[in-house]
């Protein structure tokens, strides 16, 4: 199949088949890319922070990146174009009738399970990312001897408290933690 | 006609800005929309305002896409919702086009090294603050919680198919739903 046909397919799918809209993405999207190769979790993280960084919905903005990555140009606009077409012919084809389904019960009982099973994948990705930035190298006790992984799990707590207790917006959170990486790594306490 | 082409033009201009202006997409574009489609232009009044948050969290895909093609198309139809949307997503797009170009030769940078060292433990808080705030918006009863917990044991520890676990929850849920009723029963 051509790529640029399996750009539009795949992303397709996450349009039609992802509720709740960012961040409820990410785990559709991490087995999309990872299944064809086409980022690693760790390049998926940092387009995150990428992401919240730039304007725009992240969906969007991760189905041009991994489209343009692809297939150029024209992969963005496949991968772009499969990812919005679902909604855009679900609402049109539902504005009109909205006040009927919303009170249908088969609509409220697919929302029960859906905004639902949207918890649990999310956390799933929590463990494959916390994996991702913790044990990078395997479960070994060397990492527990290594700078790097107090380094990101005080990076890691701080940004928690400052975006729960804060209320601290996710892009200075990013800078913040950047600027950490940056400081301690011309220190030479890290090593990448 | 001419007047409706305008409409289009200026639904489009209108999610342009809102599209370049909005970081982090989804509920923040909301104030935005509210400020832009409802206080300055009034096309829409408040409390349809809550019915594009309603419709766009009840449907698949992005926020931002389907609160577009919502207001765009209850202004001026099917031209307006691909005027609104195209609009919407034509920021983003461009940047992040851009940025496609050039990322891969700036990676290997040792400043950049460094910095995505830094972001990637500061993602993970983002994500964990999103479970959260996914957590309060979903319902609270017993269902849930067990299709909740069944998601993620699936995916984290049995690699299971994103599509078939959302699916499957989609269709426990309706199946619960429905006997729940049929008790005479609130879930």
């Amino acid at each position: 199949m051509s790529i640029l046909l399996t750009l539009f397919l795949e992303f397709f799918k996450m349009g039609a088949l992802t509720f709740g809209g960012g961040y409820a993405m990410i785990p559709f999207i991490e087995e999309t890319v990872l299944k064809h190769g086409w980022m690693t979790t760790g390049e998926l993280v940092d387009f995150i922070a990428i992401s919240e960084s730039t304007p725009g919905a992240f969906a969007v903005n991760i189905s041009t990146y991994v489209g343009s990555e692809v297939g150029g140009l024209l992969g963005a606009l496949c991968a772009t174009v499969g990812l919005v077409l679902p909604p855009f012919i679900i609402i049109i084809l539902i504005a009109k009738v909205y006040d009927r389904f919303k009170k249908n019960i088969i609509v409220q009982g697919a929302m029960l399970g859906l905004k639902s099973t949207v918890v649990g994948l999310i956390a799933a990705t929590v463990l494959s990312v916390g994996m991702e930035v913790f044990f990078s190298q395997g479960i070994k006790t060397e990492v527990f001897q290594s700078a790097n992984f107090y380094v990101s799990l005080g990076i890691f707590a701080i940004s928690l408290f400052l975006l729960l207790y804060k209320k601290l917006s996710p892009i200075p959170v990013i800078f913040l933690s950047a600027a950490v990486g940056i400081a301690l790594g011309y220190a030479g306490v890290i090593k990448v | 006609m001419k007047q409706k082409l305008k409409l289009c033009l200026q639904l489009f201009l209108t999610f342009i800005k809102i599209g370049a202006v909005t970081f982090g997409g989804g509920y923040a574009m909301i104030p935005i929309i509210e400020n832009e489609i409802s206080v300055k232009k009034g096309w829409i009044k408040d409390d349809e305002l809550l019915e594009v948050v309603a419709i766009s969290e009840t449907t698949p895909g992005p926020i931002a896409i389907c609160a577009a093609t919502f207001i765009g198309y209850k202004i001026a139809g099917v031209l307006g919702a691909f005027c609104a949307t195209f609009g919407v997503v034509l920021p983003s797009f461009i940047i992040i086009f851009v940025i496609s170009l050039f990322l891969r030769r700036f990676e290997d940078l040792e400043i950049i090294k460094y910095a995505f060292f830094g972001i990637r433990a500061g993602v993970l808080a983002l994500l964990i603050k999103a479970v959260i705030s996914m957590f309060k918006k979903a319902p609270k009863n017993i269902i849930a919680y067990i299709i909740m917990a069944a998601s993620f044991a699936a995916v984290a520890f049995f690699s299971a198919n994103v599509i078939i676990v959302i699916l499957s929850a989609a269709v426990i849920g309706i199946a619960a739903t429905l006997i729940a009723r049929k008790a005479g029963k609130e879930l």
